[in-house]
């Protein structure tokens, strides 16, 4: 039972990672219709502003967090100017959109490595300190990460909930022609999205990256495909359901290993697990499991 | 001689350049003909490449069946992975074929039994033994490079032989495929591409033509695999990572899609960015180390792709009427 338990921690930990990477993506793709390729890359670039933070000058861990978030979003904002309005106002569809988020992701992914190395790096925290809680581990990264998580992903849902910044988001997302005729401003409420989008990217990347212990920029692009698996779960375009969709996606990639579970799956084929559960859903249920049934 | 002068260099990335061209032919006759946003290719090559080399070490098979088998295998993984997931949209279709592809090459890498793992065909026979594939295909090249010999003299080296080989079949297989998209066959394609709900209406069975379409891309990947295991005598999943389709697709958008001539071209200018660099030998390339080049050519294949569908959608030699990117 104990083990039970431990598969469940360990699954919480990864499925809080890629809820929060799953709402920007969700969100993203419900008012934008772009499939971001590159947000993987997103978290990538957030954990190494957060390694030169903490390696590079000293700082704190917190503080290090603290600037991850601020240039991802910062990114987010930046690259809607520089990219995706552009795209956009030359009516561009959505195979552009897709290539050009593929072009966007090898750019930022290898400017990270030609910045920070191609050596795995690891942040300059306590990596041997393990908490016991009732026969299950959890290293201090662990549950740094759950605790973060975990209040990134109230927050978001409070702000999506309660705020008027977040009912823009989900009046564009459910119609983009009738929010805009109710007067909600596209431009902002879009420039927003990527600026929430972003931050929440820098949080997951280094989480990741704090839990991997040992990372390279290429985490970004292995996560990618379990982000979209739980935005595909939660349904697309939904932001609540992409957290409940990372949540469960976490839970199911490492309870899959349970010895119970005729021996378990080997470890090695988690993400197999994750990429079957993307594939099963878009065939069986394509609207996602808490998504409206509509023409997909 | 510095080696941009050589001969034996541009052979060599003429061979990529040729096998990448057989690659990316595959991807035009589903992305730039028939609108299909296929982001599994790489996994249709290493399917072809594997299932060859597993066939001769592993059961003996001789080469030339062993290819073909390999073909038929990649196929037979196209219309699996197109019955159940060709019915969905189009994002939806390109994850789901990533995903897959991602599933292929994980297997490839844990498999050790099959596949010989992470450190590639070489342990396919087991521990202890190298496994070569590829000396029916040595002494075939053999002969072709002897016959060579008696045309250009010593020039007539490997790389040299496989750049006429490889070409050669480019060649066919180019002339094949365009010959095929001019008739009501590939008019169909088209037409799926332009408006899947007309060509329905018309009365045509869009899954089968996207899925004969998804088919013939398989091929042609399958092919690529194959001649991409002859040159390297070994192969490992690393080689066959998402970002090989990526390749194929700038390929395809460089050149320019739903035109057949203007995939070697794209192949061209690819093989030259991507193996022609690596030995260019005065500034600025000179400045960075071989690991810093590597990460510039995947930046600079970054901002070509961006900057094509910013600035030029239809790719070089695209017809404006048929773009596929709008």
């Amino acid at each position: 039972m104990t083990e039970l338990f431990q598969l469940a921690a360990n699954g919480l930990v990864t499925g809080s990672i890629i809820a929060i990477g799953a709402v920007g993506v969700s969100l993203v793709y419900g008012i934008l219709r772009i499939v971001n390729f590159a947000h993987g890359d997103y978290l990538v670039f957030g954990a190494y502003v957060a390694l030169a933070v903490n390696v590079g000058w000293n700082g704190h861990i917190v503080l290090a967090a603290v600037a991850a978030v601020g240039a991802t979003a910062l990114l987010g904002a930046g690259l809607e100017f520089a990219l995706w309005r552009p795209l956009r106002r030359k009516g561009a569809g959505l195979f552009s959109l897709f290539i050009a988020a593929i072009g966007l992701a090898l750019v930022l992914r290898h400017v990270v490595f030609l910045v920070g190395e191609a050596r795995p790096r690891r942040y300059d925290v306590d990596v041997f300190q393990v908490y016991d809680l009732g026969g299950v581990r959890l290293s201090q990264s662990q549950l740094i990460a759950i605790g973060i998580a975990f209040s990134a992903i109230v927050l978001v849902a409070f702000l999506l909930a309660r705020t008027g910044l977040g009912k823009s988001m989900r009046a564009l997302s459910d119609d983009r022609s009738l929010a805009a005729v109710a007067g909600i401003d596209v431009d902002r409420t879009v420039v927003f999205t990527w600026v929430l989008a972003g931050g929440l990217a820098g949080i997951a990347g280094l989480l990741q990256a704090l839990i991997l212990s040992a990372f390279t920029p290429n985490f970004g692009f292995a996560l990618l495909l379990p982000i979209f698996a739980a935005v595909v779960l939660g349904g697309i375009g939904s932001a609540y359901g992409a957290l409940v969709g990372g949540l469960v996606l976490g839970l199911v990639m490492e309870l899959s290993t349970w010895d119970a579970l005729a021996g378990g799956a080997p470890s090695v084929y988690k993400p197999v697990v994750a990429f079957s559960v993307l594939i099963l859903v878009l065939l069986l249920r394509p609207q996602g499991v808490f998504g409206k049934a509509r023409v997909v | 001689m510095s080696t941009i002068a050589s001969l034996q260099f541009w052979a060599f990335v003429g061979v990529i350049a040729g096998i990448y061209t057989i690659l990316a032919l595959g991807l035009q006759v589903q992305f730039g003909f028939t609108g299909l946003l296929n982001f599994g290719h790489a996994a249709f090559m290493a399917v072809g490449a594997y299932t060859m080399a597993i066939l001769v070490v592993k059961a003996g098979w001789p080469l030339w069946g062993a290819s073909l088998a390999a073909i038929a295998v990649a196929i037979g993984f196209g219309l699996l992975l197109g019955l159940p997931t060709l019915r969905l949209r189009a994002d939806y279709l390109a994850i789901t074929t990533i995903a897959f592809a991602e599933i292929v090459r994980y297997v490839a890498i844990n498999a050790q039994g099959l596949t010989g793992g992470p450190v590639g065909t070489i342990a396919l026979a087991g521990p202890g033994e190298a496994a070569s594939y590829n000396r029916d295909w040595l002494e075939f090249q053999r002969s072709v490079q002897d016959g060579l010999e008696v045309v250009i003299g010593e020039n007539a080296t490997r790389d040299v032989t496989m750049l006429v080989l490889v070409w050669a079949v480019a060649l066919v297989l180019l002339v094949v495929v365009e010959a095929a998209v001019r008739t009501p066959w590939g008019r169909v394609l088209k037409s799926i591409r332009d408006d899947e709900d007309a060509a329905s209406a018309l009365g045509k069975n869009v899954f089968a033509y996207k899925l004969q379409a998804l088919a013939v891309g398989a091929a042609l990947a399958a092919i690529a695999g194959l001649f991409f295991a002859f040159q390297f005598s070994f192969f490992s999943p690393g080689d066959f990572d998402p970002l090989v389709t990526f390749f194929a697709y700038t390929i395809v958008i460089l050149g320019g899609t739903a035109r057949n001539w203007a995939v070697p071209v794209g192949a061209v200018l690819f093989g030259v960015i991507f193996a022609g660099t690596r030995f260019f030998d005065f500034p600025p390339f000179s400045l960075l180390d071989s690991g810093e080049r590597a990460y510039v050519r995947l930046i600079v294949i970054g901002l070509v792709l961006i900057g094509l569908v910013l600035f030029r959608p239809q790719g070089l030699l695209g017809k404006r009427e048929e773009m596929v990117l709008e």
